[in-house]
C-alpha cells in the first residue's frame, strides 16, 4: 500500500502556485463585488424561470377566458389578467423563455460572427480588411433601432426574423472590438514565433488571435444581452417581433399601453421583468468587466 | 569550404520604400552558412543583422521592402521567389527561428505543452501522444526538471531562462538544417545566458545543425561560432573564422569595437568609443559607409571597398581600403 501510494504520488500539484486564472478565481473575484454577485442572482433566476415555467405557472398562459377579463392582481391571479381574461403571471413566466432566448442567441450569434471576421480582418489586413471595415462603417453609420426595423420588417414579423434582424445589426460592434484587439496581438513576440514555425494564417487567427482577443468580447456581449432584449422587446412593441397569441413580453407592453390609465399591471408587471432581466445582465457585464480589465487588478 | 551551403545569401540589397526615396538596409550582402556551421552575424543596431535573418526567413511584411539585386536561397530553394505555401513549410521544418524576446514568444493563454504539440504536429505526422513524448524528450535536453509537469504550465509560471530553453526545444523539434537566432540572450541575465548557448551549442552539434547566430555582444561570439561576419551600416566589413576576425581584425570598426569592449578596459579608466555615429541608411555616403567616423580614412576612402580577402591563402576577409596590418594589433 505504502509503496502504491509512493509511486502513484502525482507530481506534486501543491508546489505549484496558485494561477491566476480558472473558475475558481473567477468567482473569488465575483464574489468580492456585491452588486455582480445580484447582476448573477438576477441571471440564474430567469434561467431558472426559463427552465421551470411550466412548474413555476399557475395557469395555462393561452388560455383563454372572457369571464375574467383585467382582473387586478389577486390571490387567484398574482399579476392579474389581460384583455382576454389570460393570467399575466404565468404568461411574464413563459414570455422569458422568449425574451431570454432571444438575448444569448443574438449575442451568440452576433458575437462568434463579428469575432471572427474582425480578427480575420486584423490579421490579414491590407485591402480585404479596408473593405471589411468599410462595409460595417456603412452599417454603423445607420441608427441601429432603425436598421434593425427595416431589416425585421423586410424578412417579415416572426420572433425568429427579429432575431435574425438583431443579431446582423449588432455584428459591426463586435467586428469592431476584435479587430482592434487583433492589430495589437497580430505584433505579439508569439504570433511572429508561430509564423516562423510555419503557422497558417487561419491558425494563427484560431490560435493564438481570437483566444487573445476574448475578455473585451466577452464583457461586450454580457452587456449586449440586456440591451438585445430591450431591442427585441422594442421590436415586440411595434408589432415586428413575436405574434400573438405567443407570450412575448414586449409584445404584452404594447397590447396593454390600451389600458395602462386603468389596468396598470397589464403593462407593469411584464415592463418591469424587462428592467430586471436587463438591469441583471448589465450589472453582471460591468462586473466581469472589471474582473477581466488588468487594469482594474488589485482595486 | 563552401561544400554543402544550407544557407547562402549573394549580393543581396534590400531597401525599404519611404517618402522621398528609400532606406538602404542591405546593401550587397553575400554569405553563406554550411551544414552544422555556427555563424555569427554581429553588428550595432541599425547595422542590418535583423533584416538579413528576416529576410532569409521571408518574415517582412508584404510590401514593404524591395530587393533590388542578390538572391537568397536556404537548401537550394530560391527564398525571394518562393511561395508562401513554399515558405510555411520550410519554416519550423528545415528552418526554424528563435527570438530575442522569450517573454512574449509564447502564447500566454495556453499551456505550454498544447503549445509545443501544436507546432509538432504541424510538421510531423506524429499523433498526441507521440508528439507528447518528443516534447518532453527535447525538453529533457534542454535540462528543464521535471518536463512533464512543465508541460502542464502556463508561459508565466517559467522563468524567462526556461522560456528561451522551451523555444529552443521548440526550434528543435522537427529536426531543423539551420536555426536563425536573433539575439537569442539579449533579454537573458548573464549566468543564465551562458548556460543557455551551450545548450543550443550541443544540441546543434548533435544533430549537425546549422546556426546563424545574431548578436551584437562580441563576447558571446568568441564563445559560440566558427565564423563570424561583421556587419556596418547594411555592409560586410569583415567576414572569417571567429579567431581571425577577433584576434587579428583587421577593419577599423571591428578593432573599434574590440576595443569598445568594456571586459577589456583597464579598471578606472574611461571606455573606449568609436567617435561619431552611425550613417542615415537613406543618405548613405557613395564611398566607405564608414569613412566619416574611422581614424585611418584617406581620398580612396570615396570610393567603396569590397570585401576582399587580406591574402591569398586565408578566408579572412575585410572591405577597406586601409586595413590594419598584423603588427598594429593591440587586441
Amino acid at each position: 500500500m505504502n509503496a502504491m501510494t509512493e509511486q502513484t504520488l502525482p507530481t506534486a500539484p501543491d508546489i505549484q502556485p496558485a494561477a491566476a486564472s480558472g473558475l475558481g478565481y473567477f468567482f473569488y473575484k465575483v464574489k468580492k463585488s456585491p452588486l455582480t454577485v445580484a447582476g448573477l442572482f438576477i441571471i440564474l433566476f430567469m434561467l431558472a424561470m426559463m427552465l421551470f415555467a411550466p412548474w413555476l405557472a399557475t395557469h395555462d398562459p393561452n388560455a383563454i377566458d372572457l369571464m375574467y377579463r383585467l382582473l387586478p392582481p389577486s390571490a387567484e391571479h398574482w399579476f392579474g389578467t389581460d384583455e382576454v381574461g389570460r393570467d399575466i403571471y404565468s404568461r411574464i413566466i413563459f414570455g422569458s423563455r422568449q425574451s431570454i432566448s432571444v438575448g444569448l442567441f443574438v449575442v451568440a450569434v452576433s458575437g462568434v460572427i463579428g469575432a471572427l471576421i474582425g480578427c480575420f480582418s486584423g490579421v490579414v489586413g491590407g485591402r480585404t480588411d479596408r473593405v471589411i471595415m468599410r462595409l460595417m462603417d456603412v452599417m454603423l453609420s445607420v441608427p441601429s433601432l432603425v436598421l434593425t426595423m427595416a431589416l425585421a420588417a423586410a424578412l417579415g414579423a416572426s420572433l425568429f426574423n427579429a432575431m435574425l434582424a438583431i443579431a446582423v445589426v449588432r455584428i459591426p460592434y463586435y467586428v469592431r472590438l476584435a479587430r482592434g484587439q487583433a492589430l495589437g496581438i497580430r505584433e505579439m513576440g508569439y504570433v511572429k514565433a508561430a509564423r516562423t514555425f510555419g503557422a497558417s494564417r487561419w491558425h494563427i487567427v484560431s490560435w493564438h488571435v481570437i483566444r487573445n482577443a476574448l475578455p473585451p468580447l466577452i464583457v461586450q456581449a454580457t452587456l449586449d444581452i440586456g440591451g438585445t432584449i430591450l431591442m427585441a422587446a422594442a421590436l415586440g412593441f411595434i408589432g415586428l417581433g413575436a405574434q400573438q397569441p405567443t407570450a412575448e413580453w414586449g409584445a404584452m407592453v404594447a397590447t396593454g399601453r390600451n389600458y395602462v390609465l386603468d389596468q396598470w399591471w397589464y403593462s407593469g408587471f411584464p415592463g418591469l421583468a424587462i428592467l430586471i432581466t436587463a438591469t441583471g445582465f448589465n450589472l453582471f457585464g460591468d462586473g466581469i468587466r472589471d474582473i477581466l480589465d488588468p487594469k482594474q487588478k488589485g482595486k | 569550404m563552401t561544400q554543402n551551403p544550407v544557407l547562402s545569401i549573394n549580393d543581396l540589397s534590400i531597401e525599404f520604400p519611404v517618402y522621398k526615396g528609400a532606406v538602404k538596409a542591405l546593401n550587397g550582402v553575400s554569405l553563406h552558412v554550411n551544414e552544422g556551421e555556427i555563424v555569427g552575424v554581429v553588428g550595432e543596431s541599425g547595422s542590418g543583422k535583423s533584416v538579413t535573418s528576416m529576410m532569409a526567413m521571408k518574415l517582412l511584411p508584404e510590401g514593404s521592402y524591395r530587393v533590388t539585386q542578390g538572391d537568397i536561397s536556404i537548401l537550394g530553394t530560391d527564398i525571394i521567389h518562393a511561395s508562401e505555401k513554399t515558405m510555411r513549410t520550410l519554416r519550423g521544418g528545415d528552418v526554424a527561428m528563435i527570438f530575442q524576446e522569450p517573454m512574449t514568444a509564447l502564447n500566454p493563454t495556453r499551456k505550454i505543452g498544447i503549445q509545443m504539440t501544436d507546432v509538432i504536429r504541424l510538421h510531423r505526422r506524429l499523433d498526441n501522444d507521440a508528439a507528447r513524448q518528443l516534447a518532453i524528450s527535447l525538453l529533457k535536453d534542454m535540462h528543464i526538471a521535471d518536463p512533464e509537469s512543465t508541460l502542464q504550465r502556463y508561459p508565466f509560471e517559467l522563468s524567462g531562462g526556461m522560456r528561451q530553453r522551451v523555444l529552443i526545444a521548440l526550434a528543435f523539434s522537427c529536426n531543423p538544417r539551420l536555426i536563425i537566432a536573433d539575439e537569442p540572450t539579449t533579454a537573458l541575465d548573464v549566468t543564465v545566458q551562458k548556460q543557455v548557448l551551450m545548450l543550443l551549442k550541443a544540441k546543434a552539434r548533435e544533430l549537425k545543425t546549422a546556426i546563424l547566430f545574431i548578436t551584437h555582444d562580441m563576447a558571446v561570439v568568441s564563445q559560440f561560432c566558427d565564423r563570424v561576419y561583421v556587419m556596418y551600416a547594411g555592409s560586410l566589413v569583415e567576414a572569417g573564422s571567429t579567431r581571425q576576425v577577433l584576434h587579428a581584425p583587421r577593419h577599423p570598426y571591428t578593432r573599434g569595437l574590440m576595443a569598445a569592449l568594456p571586459e577589456l578596459a583597464t579598471p578606472g579608466s574611461q571606455l573606449q568609443a568609436i567617435p561619431g555615429n552611425v550613417p542615415d541608411l537613406s543618405r548613405l555616403p557613395a564611398g566607405c559607409a564608414f569613412a566619416s567616423r574611422c581614424p585611418s580614412r584617406s581620398d580612396k576612402c570615396n570610393q567603396k571597398p569590397v570585401l576582399t580577402s587580406i591574402h591569398e591563402a586565408t578566408t579572412h576577409q575585410v572591405a577597406c581600403w586601409h586595413p590594419a596590418l598584423q603588427e598594429e594589433l593591440a587586441v
